[in-house]
């Protein structure tokens, strides 16, 4: 089951330099500030193709603002966003979706109106091409389109273990279930790069286990790229592959969990908030 | 005990799909289009078709065109009645200069001018929300009205400032004027109400409802998923409006026959007509019918109980009934936003338990 290899087949590298074929999106020096506030000051880092990178920081740090950028719905003032080797311009939210970023939310936001399979169901709108006139018809490649897609999202569906709540309107899930549904509405869309902003916040032992085994799982299978944010470090050191840390809008470590986590910026920086 | 999904295994997704995939829903509604088509015409009479089943139609189809886009994709509107006025004068243009052209392709054509219209007014949906875009809607209203009556090519300068239907044919058979008989206006309306509640029941449970109902729930997200607000918006504003354009073609051509700006397209049908979404159900295809049929039918239940049976005066039972309507409204919006056809769901879930609720 290999759900990416349209998103694979189509992906073009123009680079020149063979250090940088692996790196699927790179900020370099990007800065965003609201009004007087700077959210995000003079950040560079990068996210390889495949690999699972944390964003660890205290709140109010800059890591949802980060990921907001990353999918194009905020506009940083100063710096360059890199995306598959070219640098890109700026990007509306449904474009960036087009070109293979999903992300789930720190609050959830799934269509509280709608039920599970529906909510995943329109994560694959982008994939449905039939017109208006088909759609009224329902037949023939409207009919076609949906029962594909359908399939496709019994998948998923089937991979989160949550065939008992297909019919359910997701107003009425706990809140685990809740967070799961939507990472697999953004599994839907069969990203590229898969942004999840504290997809764990919330949770009890037993759920954090089944969402790190549900994140490892989609980097392992699909071979999709992950950009996390955590506040669970126990998580973060298990789950990914590098980590950055954010601290009041800046960038004050970058690199493999375990250096990280003796970095002394970052041991200052959890200190002086939390304690 | 005999409302039941139970035993009735789905073994594809065709199936699983299906338009009503229960078997006790399929047969209802069968039913209650037998009836429709088979008994209406046996009561079938001045009264029963003018005052009572026609227009009942009539704002069903409206009421369904409002309710896709304020219940389906969460944008309010107050200009309904003067986006059926411009179906209406469409159809009333198109009748007096093709006189040959059949009245289904003027009912069409009306429908599809009224959607050019609606998502102009649409525009302004993609920049502001809520109370902003009611108020920009309003403005429809009053815009359009004050246009009908201003310029006359639209009445084709008759000295009453009027419009008036003549005798048009669908399929051979004459709809509208005066000569028409009631029999086939009603067959005509039902079968236009019927293919287009069809068509959007497909359409809302496909992509494109997808699409209008993440808009409403959630529109931050869904354009993070890749729903184009701008598409998703006004296709809601023309797919709406190219509904109630045609409900204005029938309602003016059909059922009233002729029409005056100001008294048959004002402000106070607009909210009728949105009272009508609310009560039968937002976003609910049902729920557009059985809130046309309350609305429509309260007042003449109402004045043939309090004036007819009890006697009282004619005034009191407008008055009772606007108590009634508004505190209904009240109850709905409050109690149960999803209306009348909510509470049908409710009932339908207790007797799939029945006799057994636990
Ligand atoms: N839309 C916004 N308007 C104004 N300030 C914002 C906005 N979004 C974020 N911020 C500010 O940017 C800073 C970083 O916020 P955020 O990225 O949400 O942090 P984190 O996700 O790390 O907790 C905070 O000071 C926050 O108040
Ligand atoms: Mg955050």
């Amino acid at each position: 089951m290999n759900m990416h290899s349209s998103v694979n087949s189509t992906t073009a590298f123009d680079t020149s330099s063979q250090s940088d074929q692996d790196v699927l999106i790179s900020l370099d020096h990007v800065s965003l500030s609201f009004g007087g506030v700077k959210a995000i000051s003079d950040i560079s880092f990068n996210i390889k193709k495949g690999e699972i990178r944390a964003i660890i920081g205290p709140n109010g740090a800059g890591k949802t603002s980060m990921l907001n950028v990353i999918n194009g719905f905020y506009h940083p003032q100063e710096g360059t966003i890199t995306w598959r080797g070219k640098v890109r311009r700026k990007m509306k939210p449904y474009e960036a979706a087009s070109n293979g970023i999903a992300r789930t939310f720190q609050n959830v936001a799934l269509f509280k109106g709608m039920s599970t399979l529906d909510n995943i169901m329109t994560g694959r709108g982008l994939k449905m091409k039939t017109n208006f006139f088909w759609q009224c018809l329902r037949v023939g490649p409207a009919l076609k389109e949906e029962i594909a897609n359908r399939e496709k999202v019994e998948e998923i569906i089937e991979f989160l273990e949550i065939q008992h709540i297909r019919r359910t309107p997701v107003g009425r899930l706990p809140y685990g279930l809740q967070k799961r549904v939507e990472l697999a509405r953004a599994l839907a869309m069969e990203p590229e790069l898969l942004l999840l902003d504290e997809p764990m916040a919330g949770m009890n032992i037993e759920e954090k286990t089944d969402m790190s085994r549900f994140i490892l799982d989609v980097n392992d299978q699909y071979g999709t790229t992950i950009a996390l944010i955590e506040h669970d470090m126990g998580v973060v050191m298990d789950l990914s592959d590098r980590v950055v840390v954010l601290d009041y809008g800046r960038k004050i470590a970058d690199g493999a969990p375990k250096e990280v986590q003796s970095s002394q910026a970052v041991i200052d920086a959890y200190l002086g908030v939390s304690h | 005990m005999f409302y039941r999904e139970t035993g009735q295994f789905k073994t594809n997704y065709a199936d699983d799909q299906a338009i009503f995939p229960i078997a006790q829903d399929r047969w209802g509604i069968y039913i209650i289009l037998g009836l429709a088509f088979l008994a209406a015409p046996l009561i079938m009479d001045d009264y029963w078709g003018n005052a009572i089943l026609i227009p009942f139609l009539i704002y069903s189809l409206i009421a369904l065109g409002l309710n896709i886009l304020v219940g389906y994709c969460g944008q309010i509107s107050l200009g309904t009645a003067a986006f059926m006025a411009v179906g209406s004068y469409a159809s009333f243009k198109l009748m007096t200069s093709f006189p040959g052209l059949d009245f289904t392709i003027v009912v069409i054509l009306s429908g599809l001018m009224t959607a050019l219209v609606g998502m102009m007014f649409g525009l302004p949906s993609l920049r502001i929300k809520g109370f902003y875009l009611a108020v920009a809607t309003l403005a429809a209203q009053f815009f359009l009205i004050w246009l009908f009556n201003k310029v006359e090519w639209f009445y084709n300068y008759s000295a009453t400032g009027q419009i008036s239907a003549p005798e048009r044919t669908a399929f051979m058979f004459p709809v509208t004027g005066p000569s028409a008989s009631v029999l086939y206006k009603y067959y005509f309306c039902l079968c236009i109400v019927v293919i287009t509640a069809l068509a959007t029941k497909n359409v809302v449970r496909g992509r494109i409802g997808r699409s209008w109902m993440a808009i409403r729930d959630m529109d931050i997200a869904a354009e993070l998923i890749g729903v184009r607000p701008v598409y998703a918006k006004l296709s809601a504003f023309a797919f709406s409006s190219f509904l109630i354009g045609m409900g204005g073609a029938l309602y003016f051509g059909v059922w009233l026959g002729a029409a005056e700006p100001t008294e048959a397209f004002g402000i106070d049908q607009s909210f009728q007509i949105l009272f009508m979404v609310i009560i039968g159900g937002l976003g609910s295809i049902l729920g557009a019918f059985l809130g046309a049929g309350f609305l429509w039918l309260l007042p003449i239940v109402l004045k043939n109980f309090m004036v007819d049976m009890l006697g009282l005066s004619t005034a009191f039972s407008e008055h009772m009934q606007v108590i009634i309507v508004g505190a209904l409204i009240i109850i709905f919006l409050i109690v149960e936003p999803h209306g009348l056809a909510r509470l049908w769901q409710i009932l339908k879930e207790k007797m799939r338990l029945w006799p057994f609720p636990h």
